[in-house]
């Protein structure tokens, strides 16, 4: 099947050109970076755009490193990338764990952390992690650049902070001595969507960020259940608790995948094992980062 | 638009449209047919080529993007015979339609390089990507496993 549409497609060379094509053009528009989200939609013709803008030209946009205590990510790190990066294995092994979990390697391969909060589908895995870690979305426009806080960042299905004009050029996640974990539920491993995810990064003092994916129009933090875990040790008492609560905090919906109810049920699962894992990960002791909870 | 591509050793300079994908412009234009043209939507691997030295989905590439880049097939790992991966495939009776065996093999090539001595598990996460309907997998993973460091047993 051919894709039907036809658009125009640029390949900038600077991060000035992308964002003066964008600017200057006034009809609907789609950035392309790994494509592998971006394709496959306009084979299906959920897009149309009459311009596609290629990046992966644009210089700057692969650094993966860590200035200080921060980790910057940029727009064109792969997952591949990240599962194999030294720095993240050391510094931040949870977005190798998300990682591995996305897809399979031939779209690991091509398929980039930044497209993937772009996309924006409830499923994303990115979602979860990078709310979990308080990311920074940086992107740059006709009218400078900005810093987005990731909880600004999803605005609906599909819909991101980002307006039609801006690129969004890295991310940084600022890092101290934390544990965490990615718990996604799939009907097999291996190349699946979400059902349902959680995210969770533990810091000292009983800190938590919890966030899930899969279980509401957009991935979602959940301050509610974070508030209810700060300054308390982790016992059963307050696992139930807090697991309690999931059923208020999330809004799955029943499709092909999975029921609304399941994913619930499932989701209490996901977060009491999570807890679990991320506190022991923060004390250096748990299930190595990698490892299937569910 | 101008498309300037390496295939499995070969310059080929072509005129594309954007909307045209990599999967298509191999098969139609280079003739080159061992990627296959399966679900389309980048989950069954059948399609699978290298790029720069790895794997990716073909049917989600525009071929304008490939421009400057480094394709390789089942065809360019073949030129001077096939590899101890295809022999042990051949042995081991791993395919049977064979719809899905480039897709494999280059699949199975990458984690090889990668991980000389992959286990049981590590084959089948690097294959998850991969859908065969005919053999159950099982002979597949038993030919990766033959062609790791363990060699055949």
């Amino acid at each position: 099947m051919v894709i039907a549409n036809e658009f125009d497609y640029r390949r900038p060379v600077t991060l000035a050109e992308a964002t003066e094509i964008l600017a200057n053009h006034s009809g609907s528009v789609r950035i392309l970076a790994g494509g592998t989200d971006l394709v496959a939609w306009l084979r299906d013709d959920a897009i149309a755009p009459d311009l596609v803008v290629d990046i992966k030209k644009v210089p700057g946009l692969h650094d993966l490193k860590l200035d200080g205590d921060t980790l910057r990510i940029g727009a064109l790190v792969t997952f591949t990338d990240l599962i194999e990066s030294d720095v993240v294995k050391e510094h931040a092994p949870l977005l190798a764990e998300m990682s591995e979990t996305v897809a399979s390697q031939g779209i690991r391969n091509r398929a980039t952390m930044v497209g993937n909060i772009c996309s924006a589908v409830p499923s994303c895995d990115a979602g979860p992690v990078l709310l979990a870690y308080d990311t920074t979305v940086h992107v740059t426009g006709p009218d400078g650049d900005r810093a987005l806080d990731i909880n600004d960042w999803f605005l609906g299905l599909r819909q991101t902070a980002r307006t039609d004009d801006e690129v969004v050029t890295h991310l940084t996640i600022a890092l101290r001595p934390h544990g965490g974990v990615y718990v996604k539920l799939m009907r097999y491993g291996g190349e699946d969507l979400a059902q349902a995810a959680v995210g969770i990064v533990a810091y000292a003092d009983q800190e938590y960020r919890v966030a899930f994916g899969a279980v509401a129009p957009t991935p979602i933090r959940s301050a509610r259940i974070e508030d209810a875990l700060r300054g308390r040790p982790l016992d059963d008492a307050l696992i139930a608790e807090t697991v309690a609560m999931v059923r208020d905090e999330i809004s799955p919906i029943t499709d092909i995948r999975a029921s609304a109810e399941y994913r619930t049920r499932m989701t209490e699962v996901m977060l009491k094992r999570g807890l679990v894992a991320a506190t022991e990960r923060l004390a250096g002791t748990g299930p190595a980062y990698g490892t299937r909870l569910i | 638009m101008n498309l300037k591509i390496k295939v499995n050793g070969e310059d080929w300079v072509l005129d594309v449209a954007p909307a045209d994908t990599l999967l298509d412009v191999l098969r139609e234009r280079i003739g080159t047919k061992s990627p296959k043209i399966g679900c389309e939507r980048g989950d069954c691997g059948s399609c699978t080529i290298f790029m720069d030295g790895r794997t990716v989905r073909s049917c989600l590439i525009l071929a304008v993007e490939a421009d400057d880049h480094e394709i390789t097939t089942v065809e360019g790992i073949s030129y001077d015979g096939i590899s101890e991966l295809q022999t042990l495939f051949l042995e081991k009776n791993s395919f049977q339609c064979g719809f899905c065996t480039p897709g494999i093999v280059l699949s199975a090539t990458e984690l090889l390089e990668h991980n000389p001595n992959p286990t049981r598990h590590d084959v089948q996460e690097a294959l998850a990507g991969n859908l065969c309907r005919c053999t159950g997998y099982e002979p597949i993973i038993d030919a990766v496993l033959a062609a790791g460091e363990g060699g055949s047993e």
